[in-house]
């Protein structure tokens, strides 16, 4: 009933030769999203199996099949050389594979004994569990060096701790085969040092591990083999020892005909946004972004290239006025408009910023609403749509019925409600809306997300557009590919910071990807961003 | 001293059903589920309980449907909120309507009193129990009159409503069952990462919820009172929510809040017409309003913090 | 996987309201059966007790003016993404504004004084509203519970303030004086005699330009824009610079204003008085008739009128038919309310099965043709 640790129930490991998991052809798609597609992956006992790949490549969801939580559409899997269907998480506890999720499954306000026994007590009572965890706990901390005050709770711990529960949760319930899905994404450098010793200290002791990352410098650092994915599929499995980063970037972000943009020289103007030393904490208070300087000249396009998780939403609501700032300034046109107050982003918008947010869906559109509602988001108070109280309906339709001609927005109804049309029409709403109004600040996050390649080609032509007309655009996108081929210069932000500038015309693939890595961050100086 | 005693009784009597409201409600919330519903489960259940006892002349019966009915609104509270993901705070309310206008309805149709049963009799109703010694030490002085006057001659629903604050507690912390609960009404995806289901869950803490909330129902009819009248809950399952906030929903502080606002109803009957010195006549409308007065203090955060489970009110959905 | 399927325009707005309407109709009826009695037959002589005769349609009107205001103040305040529960208790308050007005410019024809009792009973209900929508804009403290613990405290102010304060020496009952004739709102009967002696009044008219003062407001004013966008995502609203603190208070001072003026209908018309718990449900039934009418002006305006209906056609129903109390009534709104509101998911899902299996069944021919969008 409970899944209690039982080794018993396991596949012997000497029946599996040395391999702990074998994937065969693993398929799972979303809708139309083909997430994994025909993926093999052999796992040997005892390793550190890297997984590395950009954001959306499809390893998580290989890792959720392999625990439980998606149900792969076809393909087959092998535990310790047992062909097994895994229905849930329990039937992959009890095959002895655990995972720490990326975003921790624990309860706040539990101890950190609670947590631990969760779900495998062995019996009704709590005290014999609690005992048991508590000298288990014990060995596990001694054996692998997994220190954590037992009796504490977990809202006081550090996240580097939470981590570590996650780890014993999984080694309590007698896990072989550990899963960490980004592990190092919320952890300070020396706490992922101290787990790296930690997943050391497990593999040694004949535990398999496989680590999912975009990290390239976690992978040199720890693992024996990686396999490389992207866009779904498995691209190659190589020994850690006989590769490099610089190949590994390159399988990652692959050679991808790219959808080169026709574009002149940029003719850059005056400063138009102009950032110093910028400090902005998320919703927790953690510092997301410590000390940003940089600024957007008329006429010119700043890529912000980096890792998703890097600062670039708060960068983003900031200089949107969404997000109050700590500390620093924001100069729109010279003009100090640093917000100081979440509720700013009007005022920002009368003083000519326009803003393209990275999520449409949560942010840039209310999905409820017909288009031409839409096209009018944030302008809505605006005489063109009727003086004094009333909305002028008539206005805002012709409003939208405009950009629906010159964005091609598809179908051509204004009357339509928001989320019956595609992700890239939705994006066209949106672009429409924030490009029409003539701004001379335009901050986009990552505009074609989610859009498909048609549409891809038609916003960037309109980024670039703009550009030509003498505005000062900001681009933060994920999408290497599309900050190159826009961008007349490229910053890129790591762990909250302007780790590297590069001009797009020279700068090599590997070499961003390794400055988005934060390989480098250690060598770039960070003042040179600035220029 | 005479005063107070007889304060104190009534303080324990109308705190009766508010302690097996607000236990109820700690289940239900406990695991995730916002029950406004309390009011209406309270209201059905002491209108089921009356009709069968005042049928079958048998009390235990009664009970027994009046914890019958408050199963059939937590069902249908369950259905709406886990399983097709409604919205819980809607549902609640619905229940009390439903339950306020069926009492009366079925009430006047079968018994033809305007919505009230008839009275109950004999086997039909509970009555205080005297605890052993009560007549020997009555005499007694200061323990007399606190064993054989307060405590002593309570009905048997009053001693499970104070024995189910330890008994609570004792769940809640020391067992399997409690740690999940809690667990489910934080977090419902580290118990559906641990591989357990969510659902079955809550419909466990509904079903004691269910339990608890029915005996409260039940005492209203058969034990305060000797009949089912309309609208006899009269606020009662809010004001039991409210206790639940105020004790942050916690076993022992429940007890504390629930018994403070039975204390207040106490003082209202009591200070009818009686003239305080310094403070003159307390109006007992501004009684009635001081347990929602403080609430809405506590809830706002001028009075320590109610931090609610965090997961309440919200359905669970697997999928990302 | 509840990235639900688009259904037609009519299905959501006319077909699922409908069919959860008539599924709660259709307990109700079987409640009837249970109690011995034909639901057809009932429903026959509600019909004819609410539209039948003149003073049972001028009834119909009466309660159906009540159910508009209530209505459309849970209506205003859902577009907020707020739920007012707090109607019953804001409308109990306006009647105090009311009175206090009322009884103030006693002797001033009604025609002067009404507006300036609107205005009072809009400001005392609209203040009762506002302090929720304060404690959670500012405090975070939720607006449902805080609106059911004013519920209560109105209850208890209020019958302080009635039976010590307004009541006159001279009256047994728990009410206040009464208001001056010629200042009291007038009749309908007074121009239509098919109304006499009934209690609907110039309040009705009054209710109907609510209808169209709110559908102009949520939809045609830049206030209604903001509103619906913070109703339906804050975090979009934030985006486009709109202070959700500032519209989540506007929004229930509206709401509450507008429960407010069930008090003109009642206090300063029908009853020519304030009288102890004269709201009597009326804020409540207010909430069935905003999720049944999809919280639009039109839908609230006909479930209003079914609501009047029903209230009425009860009256005469227990009238005829001794075993239905009028209580039916409630259990019928509580039904409504469960069904087109916590349980909408219920038939929804049937429905979107069905015209999925119909529209693939349609292209039969082509069945890879299954993801579209």
């Amino acid at each position: 009933m409970d899944t209690t640790p039982d080794h018993a129930q396991r596949p012997s490991s000497a029946a599996g030769a040395s391999l702990a998991i074998e994937l065969k052809k693993i398929n799972k798609s979303f809708g139309s999203v083909h997430a994994n597609r025909d993926i093999d992956l052999a796992v040997r006992r005892g390793t550190v199996h890297g997984i590395v790949g950009e954001n959306g490549a499809g390893k998580s969801t290989l890792m959720s099949i392999l625990y439980g939580f998606y149900h792969a559409d076809s393909g087959e899997i092998v535990v310790g050389g047992k062909p097994v269907t895994i229905h849930n998480s329990s039937d992959a506890l009890a095959l002895g594979i655990g995972m720490v999720h990326q975003h921790f499954m624990l309860v706040d306000n539990f101890t950190v004994l609670e947590n631990v026994i969760l779900g495998a007590e062995d019996s009704a009572l709590l005290k014999p569990s609690v005992d048991k965890a508590r000298r288990e706990l014990q060995r596990l901390a001694s054996d692998y060096g997994l220190n954590v005050p037992v009796d504490a709770l977990i809202e006081d711990l550090s996240v580097g701790q939470q981590q570590r529960v996650e780890i014993l949760k999984a080694l309590y319930r007698g896990a072989d085969i550990l899963i960490l899905d980004e592990p190092t994404g919320v952890l300070t450098p020396a706490e992922a040092d101290h787990l790296f010793e930690v997943l050391k200290t497990l593999r040694d002791e004949g535990k398999t591990i496989i680590l999912i990352t975009h990290k390239l410098r976690e992978i040199m650092a720890i693992t024996d083999m990686v396999s490389v994915m992207r866009q779904g599929q498995m691209v190659e499995t190589l020994e850690t020892a006989k590769t490099n980063p610089e190949q590994l970037a390159e399988l990652m972000v692959g050679r991808r005909v790219l959808l080169r943009v026709e574009k002149d020289e940029a003719k850059p103007g005056d400063v138009l946004l102009d950032v110093t030393d910028l400090v902005v904490a998320d919703d927790m208070g953690t510092e997301r972004l410590k000390g940003v300087t940089l600024s957007v000249r008329a006429g010119e396009i700043l890529g912000v290239a980096g890792v998703a998780g890097n600062g670039q939403s708060e960068l983003l609501e900031a200089l949107a006025g969404m997000r109050a700032s700590k500390s620093g300034t924001i100069r729109l046109n010279g003009e100090d408009v640093t917000a100081h107050h979440p509720d700013s982003a009007a005022t920002l918008r009368r003083k000519g910023l326009a803003h393209v947010p990275e999520d449409r869906l949560r942010m840039g559109l209310v999905t409820n609403f017909y288009e031409w509602e839409n096209s009018i988001l944030g302008y809505h108070d605006y005489d063109k749509y009727g003086s004094g109280l009333m909305l002028d309906v008539k206005a805002a339709r012709a409003e939208a019925q405009r950009h629906i001609e010159k964005f091609d927005i598809r179908p051509a109804n204004a009357d339509l409600k928001t989320a019956n049309f595609s992700g890239g029409n939705q994006q066209k709403i949106v672009l429409a809306r924030e490009m029409e109004r003539d701004p001379d600040v335009l901050i986009v996050g990552q505009p074609t997300r989610g859009v498909d390649i048609g549409a891809i080609e038609f916003i960037h032509n309109q980024i670039i557009k703009m550009r030509d007309a003498g505005k000062a655009i900001l681009l933060v996108s994920v999408e290497l590919d599309e900050i190159r081929s826009l961008s007349d210069r490229i910053v890129v932000l790591f762990d909250g910071e302007v780790v590297g500038e590069a001009d797009p015309a020279t700068a090599d693939e590997g070499e961003l990807g390794l400055l988005m890595a934060g390989v480098k961050s250690d060598t770039t100086p960070k003042r040179e961003a600035t220029t | 001293m005479e005063d107070i005693i007889s304060i104190l009784i009534t303080t324990i009597r109308v705190s009766t059903p508010l302690i097996l409201a607000c236990l109820a409600g700690l289940y239900s919330e406990r695991a995730g589920i916002v029950d406004i519903g309390l009011e209406g489960k309270l209201l059905g259940s002491a209108f089921g309980a009356a009709v069968v006892a005042s049928v079958t002349g048998n009390v235990w019966l009664g009970l027994l449907a009046g914890i019958g009915v408050s199963m059939m609104f937590s069902a249908v509270h369950g259905l709406a909120s886990i399983n097709f993901r409604g919205n819980q705070i809607i549902s609640g309310v619905a229940l009390n309507f439903l339950a306020s206008g069926l009492t009366v309805f079925l009430g006047a149709a079968w018994f033809g009193r305007g919505g009230n049963t008839p009275p109950l009799t004999g086997d039909a109703r509970f009555y205080g129990i005297r605890l052993p010694f009560a007549q020997e030490v009555s005499g007694v002085p200061i323990i007399g009159p606190i064993y054989s006057g307060l405590l002593s001659g309570h009905t048997i629903l009053t001693y499970l409503a104070f024995l189910a604050v330890p008994l609570t507690a004792w769940v809640l912390w020391r067992t399997r069952f409690g740690l999940r609960l809690r667990a489910v009404g934080e977090n419902p995806k580290a118990l559906d990462t641990a591989g357990m289901s969510v659902s079955w869950l809550r419909y466990k803490a509904l079903m004691i919820t269910a339990v608890l909330v029915g005996m409260g129902g039940a005492y209203l009819s058969t034990a305060q009172a000797a009949s089912f009248s309309r609208e006899m809950s009269s606020g009662r399952g809010y004001i039991a929510l409210a206790a639940l906030i105020f004790a942050k929903w916690k076993p022992y502080p429940a007890l504390g809040a629930c018994l403070l606002f039975g204390f207040l109803e106490a003082m209202q009957y009591r200070l009818q017409g009686v003239d305080l010195p310094l403070i003159g006549r307390v109006p007992t409308q501004a009684m009635q309003a001081l347990p929602y007065v403080l609430t809405i203090l506590l809830l706002a955060g001028f009075v320590g913090r109610a931090i609610a489970p965090k997961a309440a009110g919200q359905p669970y959905v697997k999928e990302r | 996987m509840s990235s639900a399927m688009p259904l037609p325009r009519w299905v959501d707005v006319l077909l699922l309201p409908v069919l959860n309407v008539t599924l709660a109709f259709i307990i109700g009826g079987i409640v009837v059966l249970i109690v011995g009695e034909n639901p057809i037959e009932a429903v026959r002589i509600m019909l004819y007790g609410a539209f039948g005769y003149g003073y049972g349609f001028g009834f119909t009107l009466y309660y159906t003016t009540n159910f508009i205001f209530a209505g459309l103040a849970v209506a205003v305040a859902f577009h907020a993404g707020l739920f007012n529960i707090g109607g019953e208790g804001q409308a109990y308050v306006g009647g105090l504004g009311a009175i206090l007005v009322a009884l103030a410019v006693g002797g001033l024809h009604w025609a002067l004084a009404m507006p300036l009792i609107m205005i009072s009973a809009a400001l005392f209900a609209g203040f009762w509203a506002f302090i929720p929508g304060y404690l959670q804009a500012k405090r975070g403290s939720h607006v449902v519970i805080t609106t059911i613990m004013m519920n209560f405290i109105a209850t208890s102010m209020m019958s302080y303030i009635i039976s010590r304060i307004l009541k006159p020496a001279n009256v047994n009952s728990d009410e206040s004086a009464r208001i001056d004739e010629v200042t009291r709102v007038p009749f309908l009967s007074e121009w239509i005699p098919l109304l006499r002696n009934t209690p609907v009044n110039i309040s009705f008219v009054l209710a109907l330009l609510a209808l169209v003062g709110v559908y102009l407001l949520i939809w045609h004013t830049k206030f209604g824009y903001a509103l619906r966008t913070m109703g339906h995502n804050g975090t979009a609203a934030r985006y486009a610079g709109m202070s959700n603190a500032k519209l989540i208070m506007l929004a229930m001072a509206i709401s509450g204003a507008l429960a407010g003026m069930v008090a003109i209908n009642d206090t300063a018309g029908a009853h020519g008085r304030l009288i102890l718990g004269y709201v009597a449900g009326t804020g409540f039934v207010g909430i069935a008739v905003a999720f049944m009418g999809k919280a639009h002006p039109i839908g609230v305006g006909l479930s209003a009128l079914l609501f009047g209906v029903l209230y009425q056609g009860g009256q005469e129903l227990a009238f005829t038919m001794p075993a239905i109390t009028r209580e039916m009534i409630v259990t019928i709104q509580a039904l409504v309310i469960l069904f087109t509101g916590a349980m909408s998911n219920m038939l929804r899902r049937p429905v979107e099965l069905a015209f999925l299996t119909a529209r693939t069944r349609q292209k039969e021919p082509v069945p890879t043709e299954r993801k579209e969008a």
